[in-house]
């Protein structure tokens, strides 16, 4: 799947493959601005095995419209923010003007933030019928047991972290190599996980995830996911990280 | 000890009158809604924070704060949004309803449209959700325009004098992820009356609608 987001630079390419997100931004922010170009993935091209001319795979718990929307247009513009910001920072660079770079680190945080986090979303995403839902299995639902208790309190746990986040922003499943745990985290707007955490599973609570058909009910969203969640995926993260 | 109970104070204007900047049912489900949770949850966290104090808990009372800030501000802000709003046929709604605030936009800008091109840029820059506000800073009496996240509030140094709800849910059903055709419908249905009484009035009349619905 990595191949479709930075097609013209390996080092960055290397730093967005999953179970690896860590070191992106810093990665975008050295290197890859010079003839780097993100491209929005295809979702037929990844793990999640959605389909780009079937963005109701994921109905009744996600609308068409909503993917099509969240897909086409959302992560679009995160993509062509990144770009535009990698390319602004780059001239800023190439100019000697570090401070007019350094400026620009927001919308690069922002931008390749939101273009990391909705690929990771996408892929830890399937329709009922194919690995989406249920309940993770093997070695992920040992280390869910040996952390949370049982898969229903990680539900919750992931469920209010959800609930609590004031404004826009994201909950994670995240195992923590430090310490060798699974945690769950929430993070404001489009700030990436990062640091000793590795992204297991990823649920966007912007608004514009789920305001079309669940609108001010964002707990039914938030119950419903847990329908299309690919565990494959999220087991693989594990397995990588 | 008691505290107030705050009630959502109700919509100066009908729910399909912003219409076609703003669609009825935006209205109703901001309204109705996103505002009622906003006050459900400030009233919440006020009890429990003043139950708290009076017992000697500070712990718990301060564990309170986030949720009184979020949810106040979230109350704050709306009240002032809708008193800010105004059907586009109301006289309210032209710009020369507010000369001394004009005169006062005209020398900080230059003019009307290079003010709004400066509050458009700043609200569509927001990164997440948020709202931006022209205020005056109480010091100074100067304009300025300010952008703050989430639901942060202007209370502190400045007076809101027009705020603009960037949260997805204030254009969302209507215009979906093209927040910039919002901005600019939303100039259409600024009240620029309320904009020059707040711009003249003291602090606590800017504030008066939230004690009006205790
Ligand atoms: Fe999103
Ligand atoms: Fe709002």
């Amino acid at each position: 799947m990595a191949t479709t987001l930075f097609r013209a630079v390996p080092s960055a390419r290397a730093a967005l493959r999953v179970g690896s997100v860590k070191p992106a931004v810093a990665a975008l922010a050295s290197t890859s601005f010079v003839r780097g170009k993100a491209t929005l993935p295809d979702l037929t091209s990844n793990s999640s095995r959605l389909l780009s001319d079937d963005y109701g795979a994921l109905e009744p718990y996600i609308s068409g419209k909503i993917m099509e929307l969240h897909h086409k247009n959302h992560h679009q513009t995160y993509v062509n923010g990144l770009n535009s910001a990698l390319e602004r920072i780059g001239e800023a660079t190439e100019s000697g003007n570090q401070s007019k770079a350094a400026t620009l680190a927001p919308l690069l945080n922002f931008h390749g933030g939101g273009h990391i986090n909705h690929t990771l979303f996408w892929e830890n995403l399937a329709p009922g019928n194919k690995d989406g839902g249920g309940e993770p299995d093997g070695a992920l639902k040992s280390a869910i047991d040996r952390n949370f208790g049982s898969f229903k309190s990680l539900q919750n746990q992931v469920n209010t972290a959800l609930a609590g986040i004031q404004g826009s922003g994201w909950a994670w499943l995240v195992k923590d190599k430090a310490a060798g745990t699974l945690q769950v985290v929430t993070r404001a707007n489009q700030d990436p996980v990062t640091g000793n955490y590795v992204p297991l599973l990823g649920i966007d609570a912007w608004e514009h995830a789920y305001y079309l058909q669940y609108q001010n009910r964002k707990a039914e969203y938030f119950s419903a996911i847990w329908n299309v969640i690919n565990w494959k995926t999220v087991a693989s993260r594990l397995e990588k990280a | 000890m008691a505290t107030v109970t705050y009630k959502l104070p109700p919509l100066p204007y009908p729910y399909d009158a912003l219409e076609p900047s703003i669609s009825k049912q935006i209205m109703e489900l901001h309204h109705d809604k996103h505002h009622q949770t906003y006050i459900t949850n400030l009233n919440k966290a006020l009890e429990a924070s003043v139950a708290a104090t009076a017992s000697g808990n500070l712990h718990d009372a301060a564990a309170q704060l986030p949720a009184i800030r979020f949810n106040g501000g979230g109350h704050i802000n709306h009240s002032l949004f809708w008193e800010n709003l105004s059907p586009a046929s109301s006289p309210d709604a032209q710009w020369s309803a507010a000369p001394k605030l004009q005169a006062a936009i005209n020398s900080t800008w230059g003019s009307l449209d290079k003010f709004k091109a400066a509050f458009g840029s700043a609200l569509l820059g927001i990164q997440g959700s948020g709202w931006g506000w022209l205020v005056k800073e109480a010091e100074t009496n100067q304009l300025r325009i300010v952008t703050l996240a989430n639901q942060e509030a202007v209370v502190v140094g400045d007076i809101p004098l027009i705020g603009v709800d960037m949260w997805e849910h204030a254009y969302y059903l209507q215009y979906l992820n093209g927040k910039a055709a919002y901005v600019d419908n939303i100039w259409k249905v600024i009240n620029w009356k309320t904009a020059e009484a707040r711009y003249t009035e003291s602090r606590d009349d800017v504030f008066k609608v939230l004690k009006a619905n205790i």
